[in-house]
């Protein structure tokens, strides 16, 4: 069923801003993979109106995890919900990360910044099961911004943290960071989410190195399913760039297709 | 149980529930969320001749229970709708109407000549009226004249059933609907959405890519209501109302204003399977107050 009005919240964590909420819904643990998303309804009534896109944050038998942080009223109201309460949410939806191909023994890195981090989680396991080193660099404004920093070490993750102000980890951009270990060495593969600036400068970094890169595109979105035409991005490919639906046709893209000087 | 079929005097609809253009796409998007065979009808996103880029993004911004858009029509174009979209539609039995749009007069109608070839199609819908895609708005709906024309030129190139969609960003929509009736048209089919602004006050600009977009959803209802009930009265031909219908009651409510049928828009967006439950909402009040036939609520308002 892709519409579950009534997927049971089981447990939730928060950390300030940042909310984690594990939900009941089997039909959504069995298809769902890694880089794609729900829409959930914020509140009853008609305003807000709109379903907010969310990255799945993690799976297993028969429940789900979505990480979000609050960026406005309708993500507000969404916090509120309680543990035992339900969520109204369509998903899975999108395409997901691409892991075709060998990944055992070889080097995987996911790039992350602020809620960006929510599908790297999901991507990071899939990735482990495949057999990849699996290294996270998380980047926020400060260390309240880079609340799972244990929770992927504990799963095994190799973690580097970056804060702009320097309370935790190294100091500056994630991307510098990132680009400082670039020159120490590459991985097979570069997987990204984050703000619009940060993924630019990620794709950027990984072309000039031809490091293959997945990057997981965010956008208001009205429907979520591709029938709104409302969250398109220039992307680049065999028929020429074209707005492309980031919702249907990604959310994730290769790094060489997106054009991003277009809004 | 009660009888919901419409009437629309060239169509004799399942139910009064179609699906409006823009919101549901080609209808295919919708089948993994319900049974396209249900509905009363499907009005499948604009199509002009060719392939068509649309606006740049922002093209959404939500609004207090409203959406404004601009994406500007981004679309397949007619060959590929008919060589890839419509060989599915018809598999379905519903009434499938394609919305026509045109840069200028003369693309409408090479739009309506390739469709005429092609089967599966109950009929057109003429977009007249989509504020996203020329400066400030314009579009054929605003004028009487202009509808008139434009109207009267699709009707001699097809006998399929024509409905002309209506704007409501004019200063009388009877003169419109008047001038759209007088061109030929079998049905009026109102409102489109209602040119707006949003702005974002920290950076002074417009939140919209394209700066004005349309305003839909359940914030234009009265306004929609309003011109439903003023053009339903001014006119001979069906109207097919909309705006903002979320639930029956809301559809209902279009009917009693006048409306033979209606669509619905952004709920499709918030809900998939939004039009189905519509449709079940309605036979639940008709058969709840006794109504044999919703048919019979058309155009009752006490006023």
């Amino acid at each position: 069923m892709p519409h579950d009005p009534r997927a049971r919240i089981i447990r939730r964590q928060s950390w300030g801003d940042f909310h984690l909420f594990r939900f009941e819904s089997p039909a959504l643990a069995a298809s769902a993979k890694p880089g794609q998303f729900v829409m959930v309804r914020t509140a009853e009534g008609t305003d807000p109106l709109l379903r907010r896109p969310i990255s799945l944050h993690d799976g297993g038998d028969g429940w789900m995890e979505i990480f979000f942080r609050v960026a406005g009223r309708g993500t507000a109201l969404l916090a509120e919900r309680k543990e035992g309460q339900t969520l109204d949410l369509i998903g899975p939806l999108g395409g997901g990360y691409q892991l075709d191909g060998e990944w055992s023994g070889r080097k995987a890195w996911l790039v992350g910044g602020g809620r960006g981090i929510a599908p790297l989680y999901f991507l990071g396991r899939a990735l482990q099961v495949r057999g990849a080193r699996v290294r996270v660099f998380y980047g926020g404004k400060t260390r309240a911004e880079i609340p799972l920093a244990g929770k992927f070490r504990d799963a095994g993750f190799d973690v580097a943290c970056s804060t702009d102000d320097g309370s935790l980890g190294y100091r500056g951009f994630v991307t510098a960071l990132l680009e400082k270990e670039l020159a120490a060495g590459s991985p097979a593969g570069l997987f990204v989410c984050g703000p619009d600036p940060m993924m630019e400068r990620t794709a950027r970094l990984a072309q000039a190195r031809n490091i293959p890169a997945q990057i997981s595109l965010e956008a208001i979105m009205g429907c979520g399913f591709g029938a709104c035409w409302g969250c398109v991005k220039r992307i680049k490919r065999q028929d020429g760039g074209k707005w492309r639906k980031i919702c249907e046709d990604g959310p994730v893209f290769a790094a060489d297709e997106i054009i991003w000087d277009e809004a | 149980m009660a009888d919901l079929s419409a009437d629309l005097g060239f169509l004799r609809l399942r139910n009064p529930v179609l699906t409006a253009s823009g919101t549901f796409g080609y209808g295919l998007e919708f089948a993994p969320y319900l049974d396209l065979n249900r509905l009363g009808g499907i009005v499948v996103k604009g199509l002009y001749y060719g392939p068509r880029e649309g606006n740049p993004p922002p093209r959404l911004v939500e609004t207090a229970s409203g959406l404004i858009n601009a994406i500007g029509l981004q679309g397949v174009g007619v060959e590929h709708f008919a060589a890839d979209v419509l060989p599915e539609l018809r598999k379905y039995d519903t009434a499938v109407f394609v919305n026509v749009c045109g840069a200028d007069n003369e693309e409408y109608l090479r739009v309506i000549d390739f469709l005429e070839g092609q089967d599966g199609i109950a009929g057109y819908e003429l977009n007249i009226s989509c504020p996203n895609v020329k400066q400030n708005g314009a579009c054929p709906a605003l004028f009487p004249e202009a509808t008139r024309l434009i109207v009267a030129a699709a009707r001699a190139r097809s006998r399929r059933p024509l409905i002309a969609k209506l704007s409501p960003n004019v200063t009388s929509i009877v003169d419109i609907a008047r001038a759209a009736e007088d061109g030929g048209a079998d049905a009026l089919s109102l409102i489109n959405t209602i040119l707006a602004l949003a702005v974002d006050l920290e950076t002074r600009r417009p939140k919209l890519g394209n700066i004005f977009g349309g305003l839909s959803g359940p914030a234009v209802k009265p306004i929609a209501l309003r011109m439903t009930y003023q053009v339903a009265k001014a006119v001979h031909i069906p109207v097919i109302g909309m705006g903002g219908i979320m639930n029956g009651a809301d559809a209902l409510e279009f009917m009693v204003s006048g409306a033979r049928a209606v669509q619905v828009g952004t709920a499709n967006f918030v809900e998939p399977g939004a039009a189905l439950r519509i449709v079940e909402e309605m036979a639940a009040w008709c058969d709840a107050h006794g109504v044999a036939r919703v048919s019979d609520i058309v155009g009752t308002l006490q006023a």
